[in-house]
């Protein structure tokens, strides 16, 4: 069949370089990409891209740097797949594709002013901290801010260094826990729900961010409540396969919902009544 | 509004003198009782009365594998968006068929747009053909209101015995009339004729199911939780056979081929069906909707609730192709009758 060529192609990816790379953990390592030209990616934190290795195939994943990085954009991608298992084998100077930024992200307008709760458990803190650190590059516009980290073990814990740095600060309240401890851990161990009661804040101008694997939203949220925090103060990413990314290949959706375009981010009760999205 | 009249002798000259020029197809005989678009040189192999086609002229708009990228790894990774798209002309669409095009339209201009189905569509011609009568027990296409032309087509034709009275719905339309020079005027005593047939029409097709159409979406809101899922999800072969003849699905898939040279490759979609096991598998081994009774409700919500809110319609056309390839003999219009006993 007769083929043309069109522009404006929303499955085309723009053709973008790897800056830098760093393993993480065994399995995660990080990727900074600059697209063509230097030019900015314009995302907002909890946003996500679909990331091409020709050949191999397409993949989404959660933007983990700040939009006030400007210039380049870094990627955590944990080796799990064929496309992943082709990321991990790139480097500096080697090509990937990019599409995006797609879907709704936390709406930092919406979180102005008010105090933060973030809760990452396990891969939770990739998305994440491209929120944290926006906060913390524009410090003096949020209220108070809470971070709770969990993970499986010590060796899985990210961004170890950035969190260090985060814990120093004086405007930050961080607490970490592992499921289950080595022994040089000196942290808390037990699961992450269990870090939230004892953390003094106001329901009302609270806003808590919740991001980790599917199984942990429902404890989470349940202990959030319990705190008073209003429904539409809860914000959590939900982990779907977006494929296209344009809420067209039907792989996302959540109910009426594509994941890719009317999420990742939802306010807990946009979803609380939807089967099947906790 | 313009009708002209086609002798049905003519019909064949119409035909071979457009598949002169561009590709034509229309609905043939697969033997079976079964039918199926392919492409024609002339009339002989088209068939006027036909149950709906096997797969739905969908497979023109949204081929079954279409390539979206090309590229080369040898040149820098070069790459170019492509679609594959071809000038044609598709006859003999049914109006439920007609409806079901009017859904791909819709799905895929909502922004983001999916140009490589609009620059496609505006390729092909449609001509639409009317159902005087129930093509099989299956179809609801009176309960959808789809019995009747809603516009959609460039032609279309209502087949009156000796002759057909043809529709002339566009600029486009009038130009296969004027090129192929076999119409006549149609004067009123035709057009008594068409109306005539249209009121016996009238009386022929009902409600398949006892419900009215305007009740169906508050029907499917208040069975979240029915039981006949339940019963689906023990008859249910997740085969996907629903999906894929169905002429408003229209998930996909995405994927990349190399060539055996290693350099030159192509990304493509092709059909994907909610009721694979894996469709909504994430990396990390979840799968959002594992019961078989989870991925019918979806189809089915796919086709009387969400598309209701978003774009103030109905996904499903009463084609009726769901229910005559269920190999597990899942039938849409007792579905429907199940959740209205439920809930009576």
């Amino acid at each position: 069949m007769k083929k043309i060529a069109i522009r404006d192609s929303e499955y085309e990816p723009k053709k973008s370089r790897i800056l830098r790379t760093k393993r993480m953990t065994a399995t995660e390592k990080l990727f900074e990409i600059a697209l063509p030209g230097g030019k900015s990616l314009d995302h907002e934190p909890g946003q996500f891209v679909e990331v091409s290795v020709f050949g191999v195939g397409e993949a989404p994943i959660s933007v983990s740097s700040s939009p006030t990085k400007r210039g380049s954009f870094e990627l955590c991608i944990r080796k799990v797949g064929r496309v992943t298992e082709a990321l991990h084998r790139l480097e500096a100077g080697d090509d990937v594709g990019i599409r995006g930024p797609f879907g709704k992200g936390f709406s930092v307008r919406i979180l102005e002013g008010n105090d933060l709760l973030f809760v990452a458990g396990g891969l939770g803190i990739v998305p994440l901290r491209s929120l944290i650190n926006y906060v913390i590059d524009n410090r003096r516009d949020f209220g108070t801010v809470n971070i709770l980290l969990g993970c499986k073990t010590p060796k899985d814990m990210l961004f170890n260094e950035e969190v260090d740095e985060w814990n120093k600060r004086l405007d930050v309240k961080l607490n970490c826990t592992v499921d289950k401890a080595d022994p040089a851990w000196k942290g808390n161990v037990g699961l992450i729900t269990s870090l939230i009661p004892g953390i003094n804040l106001d329901p009302d101008r609270t806003f808590g961010v919740v991001v980790g694997p599917p199984i942990m939203y429902r404890f989470v949220i349940k202990e959030l409540l319990a705190k008073k925090i209003p429904e539409r103060q809860i914000l959590v990413s939900l982990e779907r396969h977006m494929k296209c990314g344009l809420g067209k290949c039907g792989h996302c959706q959540i109910e009426n919902l594509y994941c890719c375009q009317d999420g990742p981010v939802f306010t807990y009760d946009k979803i609380k009544n939807l089967k099947g999205a906790l | 509004m313009q009708y002209a009249l086609l002798k049905k002798d003519h019909l064949n000259d119409f035909i071979s003198k457009l598949a002169q020029e561009q590709k034509v197809v229309a609905p043939v005989s697969r033997g079976f009782g079964q039918f199926s678009f392919e492409e024609v040189a002339d009339a002989s192999r088209i068939i006027l009365k036909h149950i709906p086609t096997i797969l739905p002229p969908k497979k023109y708009f949204m081929p079954q594998e279409e390539t979206l990228l090309e590229y080369n790894l040898s040149e820098g990774q070069s790459m170019e968006a492509v679609v594959e798209c071809q000038k044609m002309v598709l006859f003999g669409v049914h109006t439920c068929d007609l409806a079901g095009i009017q859904c791909l339209n819709i799905a895929f201009s909502e922004r983001p747009k999916d140009f490589n189905y609009l620059i496609r569509k505006n390729k092909i011609a449609i001509v639409g053909l009317e159902c005087n009568d129930y093509c099989d027990e299956y179809a609801s296409c009176s309960l959808m209101d789809n019995h009747f032309p809603n516009g959609g087509y460039d032609l279309f034709f209502t087949d009156l015995g000796d002759f057909f009275i043809v529709h002339v719905n566009t600029q486009l339309g009038d130009e296969l009339i004027e090129k192929t020079k076999v119409f006549e005027r149609a004067d009123k005593s035709h057009m008594d004729t068409l109306a005539k047939m249209r009121e016996k029409k009238r009386g022929i097709f009902k409600n398949e199911v006892d419900i009215d159409h305007q009740e169906l979406e508050p029907l499917f809101k208040k069975s979240q939780n029915s039981k006949v899922w339940d019963e689906l999800n023990k008859r249910c072969v997740a085969c996907a056979n629903c999906t894929n003849v169905c002429p408003s699905c229209y998930c996909f898939d995405v994927t990349d081929e190399l060539q055996l040279d290693l350099k030159h490759g192509k990304r493509y979609r092709r059909w994907d069906s909610c009721q694979n096991e894996g469709f909504a598998k994430v990396s990390g081994g979840e799968s959002f909707r594992e019961k078989r009774g989870e991925r019918q409700k979806h189809r089915y919500y796919r086709k009387f609730l969400y598309p209701m809110a978003k774009f103030a319609r109905f996904f499903c056309t009463g084609c009726g192709r769901c229910s005559r390839t269920c190999m597990a003999k899942i039938n849409l219009k007792e579905t429907i009758r199940s959740l209205i006993t439920e809930k009576a």
